[in-house]
């Protein structure tokens, strides 16, 4: 059996070098190139070293599940298939996970929520399957413009959960991500989300690593579960759960097998940090004023500090890049110093900004918004609108323009 | 820091995941005793003294080393059967040093046999039947061998050690990470070398692992 060390150096059938992972991402030439965030998602699962992607491709949000078919034809994935539903893709990845496979797919708002049954079963089942979530609406009536809702509903799934702001990002975390939910101490599928449209269809600089280099294969050995024994936990707890047997013994195993899957959660925290250059990102946290946010919400936040700045408004930035793990420790520090909090969103009920609540002292500092949602825009007017009113500024309403 | 300690208890009805209490696994080429990372050295000397301590001390091999699905498991077999015997040369008499195994994690109910094996959906079942106040498992998987560790620091007394191949064990009292033929064969040297310096607590271990 050969390990993922032990092949480093050596060729895929496509040619691509193995490649030890931090050199791959840290050390080797990388190439800009201007590609649409579904473009980036294909490029990186070429340096993935993937071995199944199933597929339900009609979403209209992100094209990547249709270009990574792409990649099959060309031969850089082992296997690649459609299912009849995304309910189905995901339990079909759940197979090829059980198998040994490293499996990558993709979904969409209502083709998340359809699905969302097969994301605890993952994580309890150990299963590394990364999932990009490309967000969009999903409540009647049906948008496919940007909306992070969905997001809410995968934070208690027990995946990672990470929500990348850039194509960049994006293409970055794809390749890291595995080398996290692959550590045998963590051994989680990871939602890797974006901002569907703002990031998926529209095109941006990436610098790409090259394409003749990839990352080392999955070793399903050394999974904290064993692969592929029908007779055993997790797969014959498919057909044979827990909860049939209704006794105290019965029912602490499996407290202690859901107290695990968090353990796991927090243990990924090393991991990340080491990977991500830690779990948020910091930029004058010594201001009275922040803005935290997560995803496009970031590069809005940053540009409304921007116009701020030319009002002599001096405002911080946190940008919060994994959501499981909570960064709770980091945000709590960032925030320390600050008398107000912002927290604009791209969804109706404003959860980021309940974490953030949920997490520091005197969470009365904490402005849940500006929220946008439905596929809106949100103009960094509107987020500097928002400060100016809390700070009893005078300030004019983007929604009064043109009348 | 945690000031969480990893402890043996009975702990709670359900107690919590070592790494939600801020619990953080040993980096490669050390260990952690109680939850505080601590140097390989250190821990050799605190799993002999718990084992020679012990009135009951215990391997538990798992699936990963009691077949021979690669050399490597074969001959990590061999080393623990070695660290067994050691074991079992070395404890004074009114000490049981005892081997059982964890072959499969299947679900047995109503019960399993505590007479012959442990399983990690009840393994406090195993370690109240036998009176066992100090375990190590190896060769278990990391999920099963943490799902084990909790349930019995949640109700019995006993200490746990894990000698795990991968990254170690927060809910085990004491762990190694990355363990090898090696490593299994240092602590059987460790415990030969503190052969008799260590008093074991036959009167307060009495009655076994409390239930």
């Amino acid at each position: 059996m050969a390990t993922p060390h032990s092949v480093i150096g050596t060729q895929n059938k496509k040619g691509q070098t193995y490649t030890d992972p931090w050199k791959l991402l840290h050390e080797a030439p990388r190439t800009p190139s201007f590609f649409t965030g579904s473009e980036v998602i294909k490029e990186a699962v070429r340096r993935s070293s993937c071995d199944v992607m199933i597929a339900y491709p009609i979403t209209p949000q992100s094209e990547a599940a249709a270009l990574i078919g792409e990649l099959f034809a060309e031969g850089y994935i082992g296997d690649y298939f459609r299912g009849e539903s995304e309910f189905a893709v995901m339990s079909q990845c759940a197979g090829a996970a059980f198998g040994g496979a490293r499996v990558f797919t993709t979904t969409a708002g209502p083709g998340t929520m359809r699905a969302m049954e097969n994301f605890p079963m993952w994580a309890g089942a150990r299963l590394p399957i990364q999932m990009i979530v490309t967000c969009r609406g999903i409540n009647s009536p049906l948008s496919i413009q940007p909306d992070t809702l969905e997001i809410a509903y995968l934070l208690n799934t027990g995946m990672l959960v990470w929500h990348a702001e850039t194509a960049q990002d994006f293409f970055d975390w794809i390749l890291k991500g595995y080398m996290v939910s692959e550590e045998p101490d963590v051994h989680l599928p990871l939602a890797l989300c974006c901002d569907g449209f703002f990031v998926t269809h529209t095109k941006d600089v990436v610098n790409l690593t090259p394409a003749d280099m990839c990352l080392p294969p999955y070793d399903p050995y050394r999974s904290p579960v064993p692969c592929m024994d029908m007779e055993c936990p997790p797969v014959r707890m498919m057909r044979d759960p827990f909860v049939m047997k209704s006794n105290y013994i019965s029912y602490a195993t499996h407290a202690s097998w859901q107290q695990e899957i968090w353990a796991a959660i927090e243990r990924s925290r090393k991991h990340s940090i080491h990977w991500l250059n830690g779990l948020i990102d910091t930029e004058n946290v010594d201001a009275d004023i922040l803005i935290v946010a997560s995803g496009t919400a970031v590069s809005q936040g940053r540009e409304a500090i921007r116009l701020l700045e030319e009002e002599g408004v001096r405002c911080g930035l946190v940008k919060v890049k994994t959501l499981r793990p909570w960064p709770e420790e980091e945000i709590r520090e960032a925030t320390k110093n600050a008398k107000h909090i912002f927290v604009p969103e791209f969804n109706v009920t404003g959860w980021l900004a309940k974490e953030i609540r949920a997490t520091i002292p005197n969470p009365h500092r904490v402005h849940a918004g500006p929220h946008v949602c439905g596929g809106m825009t949100m103009p960094p007017e509107i987020i500097v609108s928002e400060i100016k009113t809390a700070l009893g500024m005078k300030s004019f309403s983007l929604a009064g323009r043109g009348s | 820091m945690s000031e969480y300690r990893v402890l043996p208890g009975p702990e709670h009805f359900l107690p919590p995941a070592a790494a939600s209490m801020g619990i953080q696994l040993p980096n490669p080429g050390e260990a952690h005793i109680n939850g505080v990372i601590a140097s390989e050295d250190k821990a050799y000397e605190e799993a002999a003294r718990q084992f020679l301590m012990a009135k009951v001390p215990t391997i538990f091999p798992g699936p990963l080393v009691l077949w021979a699905w690669n050399e490597k498991a074969a001959k990590k077999a061999t080393a623990i059967r070695h660290l067994y015997n050691t074991l079992k040369d070395c404890v004074q008499p009114g000490q049981k040093a005892m081997l059982i195994p964890m072959p499969d994690y299947r679900p047995k109910y109503p019960k399993i046999n505590p007479e012959v094996e442990i399983n990690p959906n009840h393994p406090n079942l195993t370690i109240w039947h036998n009176k066992i106040d100090c375990c190590m498992f190896v060769g278990v998987h990391c999920h099963q061998a943490n799902l084990s560790l909790k349930i019995i620091r949640g109700g019995t007394s006993c200490y746990t050690i894990a000698m795990c191949a991968q990254a170690g064990h927060e809910d085990a009292m004491l762990s190694f990470r990355d363990a090898s033929v090696e490593k299994i064969m240092k602590l059987a040297d460790t415990i030969k070398r503190l052969k008799g310096t260590v008093q074991p607590r036959l009167e307060t271990a009495k009655n076994g692992a409390s239930s």
